[in-house]
């Protein structure tokens, strides 16, 4: 388990405030000086060097993209951007940190913009997030009073402006070339992909993008060193990360632990266990709702981090972890997800916006035990039909979690929706267009 | 995708106050000349906090004069994103998260307490509170669920009786306490921390 002085999110909980004094008491905006006068070069090999996963859900190597991006300035300015849309169901880190650890975020973005060349940075926080805006709006004002943002920043020479962008709920948001869409003043259509944002992004002009947390980390980072941060955890999957522990919990929280913790811990040691006891765990979704989910089998050995889950055929995704026990109806769990799809999908890509309302309207007549035998195989090839088969990766995160139920709980599922199709046995559905036919005999 | 529906009863005229103009300017500057149109979704924002709460159609022809571009653009995205009321709300908004993670803890006893307190149908206005209510997709506080957004403010860790209290609360004219309603603070696990010990009421 994580030792406190190891843990990078001190103010998690908002025991010591959130003002510029407070979060320089617990070490932020110390050597910020010190770290830029090392140089691009030297910020981008600490970060590739201490492993560093995108907290956003992909776990893409943060050094990495940053090493994208054009090293010299040419016509066009470069942009930084911080994906603040945090909307996937069962996740609300970034929210604890734009509330509470607002300037680790601020200072993040200062050594981010120049190690990518960049002079301005957007923050695309989520509409419904307002008074967490205001309150990161209020750290930007005082950072910049203070002179730590804007001209020659911090005393580096550096100049950065920050701005903040809010949302307006829409989910797809969170996919980065929607969200660029989106500060652009359109609809949030994701592009495709390539070129990539770090070559064409915002205004056509190279942009990275990366998540809150992944931004908020890397100061520390940089402080403690790159081979502190790879000391926690495991190889390939470094460092700490905030944990989400929601639904059937007796101690719902947030909590920042090491890469590569046991789930079993998680549960036990931080979130006062399953109700009724671990022995009444049905399943568990360990990354945000996109991520399939695990059955207790699985759950009791897995440990939480990007390579292991998806060894088990899931992904560490947000680390949104939603626990769900024996009381629940595992179908209608899945039915509300894949409804949740289907309101969001933004209707570009006609796999995606067709199949995501199918797989909800079967969800559905599954949960009341409406569907045929054979229906099931078919929700399972309306999932493969819409994977790969889209612009963006809200395709997989729809079909994905379907997937993962009839995986692990087909059976379950047949069970309750075990009858012959209508041509065998007459039952009354409605939903069936020539089911007039039935009352004919010569039909 | 998500179904919209556009108020039968538009006013006329819709200009920004004084004040709302000098948010738009200053919103204007922060991003580069000529690219004005990020502004946007902000001044659809500031039109709907200026009437109401809902954006009228002339609120979305002023905005496109405003920002110099064609209208059926901010009709677009006004229709787009979820959180722009396109037709009347009430006075108090309430909007129930019952995605996953708020349905596994109780979210769908909220929504009936609403149907029975403000009105029998979603996006209805009560008639005696100025209020209506609406089911929305995850707001963000899955480990604070269930919860419901007041207007700005979130509402955390309820159950039914203490959303009727808070519902009593605000149609009497008073403003809840916004936050967690089961004592603990802000995402903590309740009762017994099991981590940051040492800063705990530091």
């Amino acid at each position: 388990m994580l030792e406190d002085k190891d843990r990078i999110f001190k103010n998690l909980y908002n025991d010591m405030g959130v003002d510029v004094l407070s979060s320089k008491n617990r070490g932020d905006w110390a050597e910020t000086k010190e770290i830029f006068s090392k140089g691009k070069d030297w910020i981008i090999n600490e970060i590739k060097s201490s492993e560093l996963r995108g907290r956003g859900g992909a776990g893409f190597p943060t050094g990495l993209k940053w090493s994208f991006a054009p090293k010299e300035v040419g016509s066009r300015p470069h942009y930084l951007v911080i994906n603040a849309d945090e909307s996937e169901p069962g996740t609300c880190k970034d929210r604890d940190i734009l509330r509470f650890e607002p300037h680790k975020l601020i200072e993040g973005c200062l050594i981010a913009s120049y190690a990518v060349n960049a002079h301005k940075c957007y923050i695309y926080v989520r509409g419904e997030y307002f008074s967490e805006g205001l309150k990161l709006q209020k750290a930007i004002d005082e950072a910049y009073e203070k002179n730590l943002i804007g001209h020659n920043a911090s005393g580096t020479g550096w100049d950065l402006d920050i701005y903040i962008h809010y949302g307006a709920g829409a989910y797809i948001c969170g996919e980065e070339t929607a969200l660029l869409e989106s500060i652009e003043g359109k609809k949030g259509l994701p592009r495709l992909k390539p070129p990539f944002p770090a070559l064409v992004g915002l205004y056509g002009c190279p942009t990275i993008v990366n998540n809150v947390e992944t931004i908020a980390v890397v100061p520390t980072i940089l402080r403690k060193g790159a081979k502190w941060f790879s000391s926690i955890g495991k190889p390939k999957n470094t460092g700490t990360k905030i944990f989400c522990i929601s639904g059937n919990v007796n101690k719902p929280c947030n909590v920042e632990e090491e890469m590569g913790i046991p789930l079993k811990d998680l549960i036990e040691k931080h979130a006062g266990g399953v109700i009724g006891g671990w022995e009444n765990l049905k399943a568990v979704i360990p990354g945000g709702s996109s991520m399939p989910m695990l059955p207790k089998e699985i759950c009791e050995k897995i440990s939480m981090d990007f390579d292991s889950l998806i060894a088990n055929k899931s992904g560490l995704g947000t680390a949104g972890v939603v626990v769900i026990n024996k009381d629940q109806d595992i179908i209608k769990c899945m039915a509300r997800i894949a409804r949740f799809y289907k309101h969001e999908s933004c209707g570009q890509c006609t796999p995606c916006r067709e199949g995501s309302g199918w797989m909800w309207r079967m969800l559905e007549r599954m949960t009341k035990g409406e569907a045929s035998r054979e229906e099931v195989d078919m929700l399972y090839d309306v999932t493969k039909q819409i994977e790969g088969h889209t612009i963006c990766a809200f395709g997989e995160g729809s079909a994905w979690p379907v997937q993962g139920l009839l995986r692990h709980f087909k059976k379950e599922v047949i069970k309750r929706n075990n009858f012959n199709p209508l041509v065998n046995k007459n039952k009354n559905i409605p939903y069936l267009v020539d089911q007039h036919l039935l009352e004919k005999e010569n039909a | 995708m998500s179904f919209k529906k556009i108020g039968k009863d538009q006013p006329e005229n819709f200009e920004f106050n004084a004040e709302n103009i000098d948010i738009a300017k200053k919103t204007i500057s922060n991003y580069p000349k000529d690219k004005q149109q990020s502004a946007v979704m902000t001044l659809l924002y500031l039109a709907q906090r200026q009437n109401e709460n809902w954006i009228p159609l002339s609120a979305m022809k002023y905005i496109a004069k405003f920002l110099n571009m064609p209208y059926i653009k901010v009709y677009e995205v006004a229709t787009f994103y979820s959180m722009y009321n396109l037709a009347p709300v009430g006075k108090f908004f309430y909007q129930i998260c019952t995605t996953t993670p708020c349905m596994l803890r109780g979210a769908n006893d909220l929504v009936s307490v609403c149907k029975s307190k403000i009105s029998k149908k979603e996006n209805n206005i009560s008639s005696h509170s100025n209020s209506s209510w609406t089911e929305v997709e995850c707001l963000g506080a899955c480990v604070n669920g269930p919860m419901i957004q007041i207007n700005d403010e979130y509402y955390e860790d309820l159950d039914k009786e203490k959303l009727e209290k808070i519902i009593d609360q605000s149609t009497k004219g008073e403003k809840p306490r916004p936050g967690s309603y089961r004592g603990r603070i802000n995402s903590e696990p309740e009762n017994k921390r099991t981590t940051l010990m040492e800063v705990k009421n530091a």
